[in-house]
């Protein structure tokens, strides 16, 4: 019987890593993921799963471990946030390239300086050419399902590509929320058994990691996980069907939110899409047609599923919980490519909000609904919540 | 545990022909000696570095066992994360085998940019062997100086200029380092001896946990060496004093050889030109005496943490 219980989105991430019950988990505390393995630890010490929890000295050893773990056989996991992503940045694209399915539940949180423990996209977006998939999400419930279903879509033999699961730092990891939990049995039976493919592990069939390859083979290499990174679409789609079936709940790879005859819409991603969809309704009771696109899947970039969403607005903001300095924002560059390459010209204002967790609120959102409406439209940078 | 050498000789090599190290390195000497001491199966992790480039250039690689390389400071951490999975595997059933599980780091790797993860991996006491091939220097990369560099050489990044001599600091003492690190086994050679290197290597692999070695190995391009002199430096190495060889089982220090007669610094320095701009003048002699001091007070050391003493023959 599923059960509900109030958690946080950590905890939430934590339990589902006792259910999923992974072979090796090597993770390092940083504000906001800290909660992460210090709750996942409590579970080694109680014997609750069978995981061997290896506390390393760094996250570079963190992730250095789980991409050998990973190579070696293991199903891994981990997590962590901004400095520690940023530590980090040097193997990513090695575990992609490795093909190494790890887990990680990435707590989003700003990279300083100023120093800054608070939530915004700007380390994940850093690490957005890695070669991982990038799963961002709204609410605890999203956070712990996405987990379960990312250990199938790392591990799907057309894809074998690690997952990053966002979830904004203290908006979603320490807020305390409902969420309904499968059974132990179900999760285990969902996500089966790791069945690697060349472990480092089977002796008899030795195989080498880590070759060097210079102007002769490494474009041809990458050229392969660029084609990896085709297939995760589909295998993204089957499982979440899949996983509908199973709980009801339906995590397409983007979230339309009254889309479908809208003349307006908002592109955001995470927890702020919370206060967008609120606005909407408002709205919409004020006779406005407006909607709110989430964009769940970032990596790779579902430009059709976007595009098909969007086509039909007259006017769209998109919302960036990052800057990209000295250059438009990453989410606001990559829908406006896309919707270039479908030849669809729709009027788009580009808006960053929220850098070092400074709160998004629904009349942020409603200021950038009537600039649409008001067709106060224009392709210069602004700002929501932010004081001049 | 004693080894034969008739039983080594037609032992499967885990490395093959074919990689492209330099003729006469001492890195791949290393690695053919360590590997021989070991009879389970094993799976290698390296750092970045001349072994790692020159024995995986693709398509073609020269191990014939499995072989991690990710990263230039991470042996440590590859080698905590192949154990952890073999641990969790092997507690599963997946695996089945017993695996023997050896990293290799130049001195770079290893005293450098990789000694955090050595040491979290040390500490946590994962069950590995980890060999730092030491050229004393970043040689994939230059021959640029590495905290094992000798005092005095000349370097990419410490060159012997008019006013400064090479390199100025002593090398750090890695080996008493990783000692303080209270694993099972450490040990600190260099390889003219093949037989002493392989039941060291052993000792290694067969005791649980971690344990370190440091194993000097001539690198011949930037030393400036004859390829031919590869086993004699290494002799000289030892016989001054300059590279100690000892062991430090559970805690005890071992002195593993005491030359029967005192041989000066420049007997090592000599055959280097790496050290020949110290042969001439005043500058470069002040360097050889400081060297020779250092050399004195660090085998003085040894020895006390050893309980020897040491009457060289005249
Ligand atoms: C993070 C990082 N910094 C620098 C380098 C460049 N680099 C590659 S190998 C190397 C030196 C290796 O020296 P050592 O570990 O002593 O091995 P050797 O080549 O001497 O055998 C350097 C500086 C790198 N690969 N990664
Ligand atoms: S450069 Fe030096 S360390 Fe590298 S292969 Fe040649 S001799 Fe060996
Ligand atoms: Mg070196």
């Amino acid at each position: 019987m599923p059960r509900k219980d109030i958690t946080s989105g950590n905890w939430a991430v934590a339990e589902a890593m006792r259910q999923i019950n992974p072979d090796v988990v090597a993770a390092y505390p940083i504000t906001p993921s800290t909660d992460i393995p210090m709750k996942f630890s409590e579970f080694v010490a109680d014997g609750l799963v069978d995981t061997n929890l290896v506390t390393v000295e760094s996250e570079h050893s963190a992730i250095s471990a789980c991409l050998a773990a990973s190579v070696s056989g293991a199903r891994v996991m981990t997590a962590s946030s901004a400095n520690g992503v940023a530590l980090m940045h040097e193997i990513f694209p090695i575990a992609a390239s490795y093909r190494a399915p790890i887990v990680f539940g990435l707590v989003n949180r700003c990279l300083g300086a100023p120093i800054n423990i608070h939530c915004d996209h700007g380390d994940s977006m850093a690490e957005r050419d890695s070669g991982w998939i990038h799963i961002y999400c709204e609410d605890g419930q999203e956070v712990y399902d996405t987990m379960i279903m990312a250990v199938r879509i790392a591990e799907h033999k057309e894809v074998l590509l690690p997952v990053f699961v966002c979830q904004d730092g203290f908006i979603t990891s320490h807020c305390f929320e409902p969420v309904e939990f499968l059974d132990d049995e179900q999760v285990t039976k969902f996500i089966g058994e790791r069945d690697p493919l060349l472990p480092l592990l089977d002796v008899d069939n030795p195989v080498a990691y880590g070759s060097l390859a210079l102007t002769d083979y490494f474009f041809e290499i990458k050229r392969q996980q660029i084609e990896a990174m085709k297939h995760v679409e589909t295998a993204y789609n089957d499982v979440a069907a899949e996983f509908a079936r199973v709980t009801g709940r339906n995590y397409p790879v983007v979230d339309k939110y009254r889309t479908e005859d809208a003349d307006y819409i908002m592109v955001i991603m995470s927890s702020a899409a919370g206060a967008a969809k609120e606005t909407v309704d408002k709205l919409r009771e004020q006779g406005h047609k407006v909607g709110c696109l989430r964009i769940r899947l970032f990596r790779p970039f579902p430009a059709k599923a976007i595009v098909d969403a969007l086509k039909g607005a007259k006017g769209i903001a998109v919302c960036d919980r990052a800057a990209s300095l000295g250059a438009p924002a990453p989410l606001f560059t990559e829908i406006k490519g896309a919707l270039y390459d479908a030849g669809v010209h729709i009027p788009a204002n580009t808006y960053v909000y929220g850098l070092g967790g400074r709160d998004f609120f629904p009349h942020n959102a409603e200021e950038a609904f009537m600039d649409l409406i008001n067709k106060k439209m224009s392709t210069g940078e602004r700002y929501l919540g932010l004081r001049e | 545990m004693a080894v034969k050498l008739k039983d080594l000789i037609t032992k499967e090599r885990a490395m093959r022909q074919g990689h492209r190290m330099c003729p006469g390195c001492g890195a791949p000497t290393v690695v053919q000696q360590a590997l021989l001491a070991v009879d389970d199966p094993i799976v290698i992790t390296a750092a970045t570095g001349c072994l790692e480039v020159s024995t995986t250039i693709y398509p073609y690689n020269s191990w014939g066992v499995p072989f991690l390389h990710s990263a230039f400071e991470n042996a440590g951490a590859n080698v905590s994360g192949i154990e952890a999975a073999y641990v969790a595997l092997k507690k599963k059933g997946k695996v089945k085998k017993d695996i023997k599980f050896v990293a290799f780091g130049g001195d770079g790797g290893t005293y450098d940019i990789g000694l955090q993860a050595l040491s979290g991996a040390a500490e946590r006491g994962h069950d590995f062997t980890y060999i730092c091939y030491n050229n004393q220097g970043y040689m994939n990369t230059g021959a640029q100086r590495s905290s094992a560099t000798p005092k005095g050489a000349n370097t990419s990044t410490a060159p012997a200029g008019t006013v400064i001599p090479g390199k100025i600091q002593k090398p750090k003492d890695l080996t008493a380092i990783m000692a303080a690190h209270h694993i099972p086994y450490v040990a600190q050679t260099t390889i003219f001896n093949p037989m002493e290197v392989i039941e060291k290597v052993k000792r290694a692999i067969e005791t649980p946990g971690p344990a370190f070695l440091n194993i000097l190995a001539p690198c011949v391009l930037f030393w400036r060496l004859e390829p031919s002199m590869q086993r004699e430096i290494c002799k000289l190495a030892a016989e001054t004093r300059f590279w100690p060889i000892y062991e430090v089982i559970d805690g005890e220090w071992k002195l593993g050889y005491k030359p029967r007669k005192y041989v000066p610094a420049e007997e090592f320095l000599k055959p280097q030109g790496r050290f020949r701009h110290l042969l001439k003048g005043d500058i470069g002699k002040a360097v050889i005496a400081d060297f020779q001091k250092d050399i004195d007070e660090e085998w003085e050391y040894v020895l006390k943490r050893c309980g020897e003493t040491w009457e060289p023959q005249a």
